[in-house]
């Protein structure tokens, strides 16, 4: 992941490799918090409910133990995908498109959100017709909203688009009951 | 033959107008996610299964089978078009139907494709109908012990011993494991791994976990590619009419292909890379024309591995069926919209929903009478899908995501937790672990716990029923020699051989 190491031999000990292996001996570690912390009562001390766990915990320990003996030893990835550069400009707008997403579907509903988020994203991807994707954006969220969720019988949340859209389809259906 | 019997009461089933209507709603919408690139069929029916609290069982597994089949046929549309495999399984597919397509003979590809598809669907799905009849009656004398090491034993082949790294594939199968445990423990009433909060007491949703890792890591990665290579679709050429000669050459590798990919998909191991892999190979071997190969492309190698593919898929639903044992991604959230009907798969399923599975298989045949139609005088509406531009297709992608995750609780929590495993799908797909193994181990470790706790209370707590059971110590002998026995082998080759070269991180 760090792009400090920009040697052209390749590093005996692959960092982003033996992150990974930290990382999953870090989870390790919170699987055994976790664990510790489920009461076990006495009559279920047989095989209670941290048996299960524990078994996880070893085997995760054993597991990064192995990726980091794989990291010290060179890393695993192929020589192409370790040159392959990442683009992190365009992945930190899909993030932020996400991010937003997070923050403003419950002020907004779900349809403004999604366009905003629609929006990030295809110029995350190096989209440059931002209004023709606002509005495409706008289409495929209330197709969505709609379609999917009305039928599959979903609740979202509802924001103003939503709202007034649904007071139009409900004054409709009941113009057609009349 | 009762088998034929049960199978006439499931067509009464499958052939009512709404289950029809089902059926071709599926197979419509699998051939899509088949075609477009990023979307499976696992990512699929894990959003479509708030369906289950709406319609009946047998409609919804018609539909989820119908996308678990037509997704079959688009992914070939696609690798042999646009040479990026959607799934694994399309892989070999790509590698002889992307040069018969630069050759001018995309038609006869698209053709010998899908037709094999057919031929492979319809041998595979009787083999559905015919085999688990036979298997229900050996998993009626399985105790818990035996479940519990048949799903070790599974746990194993779909980790350890398909996929490029054993360490690898069995750390995504334990990641599956802790995210299967968070929640109340069902047997004592304990939460687990909740971390104080009372968001995560009902656990980890299927939907946000398959979402997370397929969706949201994909789109993540694919951003962080963009300009990795860019794909070209080659322009469709060649009647789709196949000639006398591409039929004589075709029929052959499609017979084999699906007698290859059956067993092997029916086995508890699953995957379809291993059959459609030895389809390959055995084509090539046996093809009259080995200079097509890896030049202008060779039909034999895109009939064979296509029809061994779409074989093991229906062979998949065998041990899923039968045994309750998912050993795909795809056939383990199948498996969690049996649980949210309250239904267990298992060897008594055929007789308490027999309804059920009989429509189901019967509705497989019917979906792909349609698949065929679908995927050839049509194939014309699918390329164009192909030309959905990437930034639209992705962002397209996680509003469906959205639906998905926020529709289950109206919880920016879940976001959070979509987002998070976003993040680690896209870590595990940057660093080539496999993915499959976290749903697997997600959905099935539960239930391999449930086993493992029920065998210990019958046994007073002796560990060793596990291997003084015969049928349960063979199967976790097997589960060894697949962990151990590729290491062993290559220690042995490499003692022989005392070859300098060195193989680093060959983890």
């Amino acid at each position: 992941m760090s792009s400090s190491d920009q040697q052209p031999a390749p590093p005996r000990l692959a960092m982003p490799e033996l992150l990974i292996g930290i990382g999953l001996l870090a989870c390790a570690g919170a699987v055994a918090w976790q664990t510790l912390a489920i009461p076990v009562s006495p009559l279920y001390s047989k095989v209670g409910p941290t048996v299960f766990p524990y078994i996880t915990m070893t085997g995760m320990i054993v597991l990064s133990m192995l990726l980091i003996l794989a990291a010290v030893r060179g890393g695993w990835q192929p020589q192409e995908e370790k040159e392959t550069p990442t683009d992190w400009k365009a992945m930190g707008i899909v993030v932020a498109g996400l991010v937003a997403n997070l923050v403003l579907i419950q002020p907004l509903g779900f349809t403004a959100a999604s366009v905003i988020m629609f929006v990030l994203v295809c110029y995350g991807f190096g989209s440059k017709h931002t209004l023709r994707d606002a509005l495409t954006g706008l289409i495929l969220a209330l197709a969505a909203y709609f379609g999917f969720a009305r039928a599959l019988g979903v609740n979202i949340g509802a924001g103003f688009i939503e709202n007034q859209l649904n007071t139009v389809i409900d004054a409709i259906i009941a113009t057609l009951r009349g | 033959m009762e088998t034929l019997g049960h199978l006439g009461h499931g067509f009464s089933v499958a052939f009512s107008p709404m289950n029809l209507l089902w059926c071709l709603v599926g197979t419509t919408l699998g051939t899509a996610i088949g075609v477009l690139p990023g979307l499976g069929p696992a990512l699929t029916i894990a959003l479509l299964l708030p369906i289950t609290y709406q319609v009946a069982p047998e409609a919804s597994f018609i539909l989820f089978a119908g996308i678990y089949y037509g997704a079959m046929y688009g992914g070939s549309t696609t690798s042999i078009l646009l040479n990026t495999p959607g799934e694994s399984a399309t892989i070999v597919t790509a590698l002889e139907g992307n040069r018969m397509a630069r050759s001018g003979r995309g038609g006869a590809a698209l053709a010998t494709s899908a037709i094999g598809s057919f031929v492979a669907g319809t041998i595979g799905t009787m083999g559905v109908a015919f085999l688990a009849p036979v298997v229900v009656k050996f998993a009626l004398a399985f105790g818990p012990a035996e479940y519990f090491s048949l799903m070790v034993l599974a746990f194993i082949t779909v980790s350890a011993v398909l996929g490029s790294s054993s360490v690898r594939g069995l750390t995504s199968l334990f990641i599956g494991f802790v995210i299967g445990m968070i929640g109340v423990d069902l047997q004592t009433g304990q939460p687990r791994f909740t971390f104080g909060t009372n968001e995560l007491l009902d656990g980890v949703d299927v939907i946000i976990a398959a979402v997370g890792l397929f969706a949201v890591g994909e789109t993540l990665y694919m951003a962080s590619r963009r300009y990795a290579g860019k794909d070209e679709i080659v322009p469709l050429k060649g009647s789709l009419y196949m000639t006398a000669a591409e039929w004589g050459r075709s029929w052959k590798p499609w017979l084999r292909g699906a007698f290859i990919g059956f067993p092997i998909g029916a086995m508890p191991a699953g995957g379809a890379e291993i059959p459609t892999f030895l389809s390959y190979a055995i084509e090539k071997k046996l093809s009259k024309h080995k200079e097509e190969f890896g030049t202008v492309g060779a039909i034999e190698g895109v009939a064979g591995p296509e029809a061994a593919n779409n074989a093991s898929a229906a062979g998949v639903l065998v041990p899923m069926l039968t045994l309750g044992l998912p050993t795909s991604a795809t056939a383990a959230i199948m498996l969690s919209a049996f649980q949210s009907y309250g239904i267990n798969p298992g060897p008594l399923l055929l007789t308490t929903q027999a309804d059920l599975v009989w429509g189901l298989i019967a509705s497989l045949f019917i979906a792909n009478v349609i698949l065929v139609i679908l995927n050839l005088p049509l194939i014309g509406l699918w390329v164009r899908l192909l030309k959905i531009p990437a930034p639209q297709l992705y962002a397209g992608i996680l509003v469906f995501a959205t639906v998905g995750t926020y529709g289950i609780s109206q919880s920016p929590i879940d976001l959070v937790i979509l987002y998070l495993l976003g993040a680690a799908g896209f870590l595990m797909r940057r660093f080539d672990f496999p993915t499959a193994p976290v749903i697997i181990g997600m959905i099935l470790g539960p239930l391999a716990e449930t086993q493992f706790r029920r065998a210990m209370t019958i046994s007073n707590g002796d560990w060793s029923v596990f291997y003084t059971h015969k049928l349960s110590l063979t199967l976790l002998t097997l589960a060894f020699i697949g962990l151990a026995g590729p290491h062993i082998w290559a220690f042995i080759e490499h003692r022989r051989r005392r070859g300098p070269e060195h193989v680093p991180g060959d983890a």
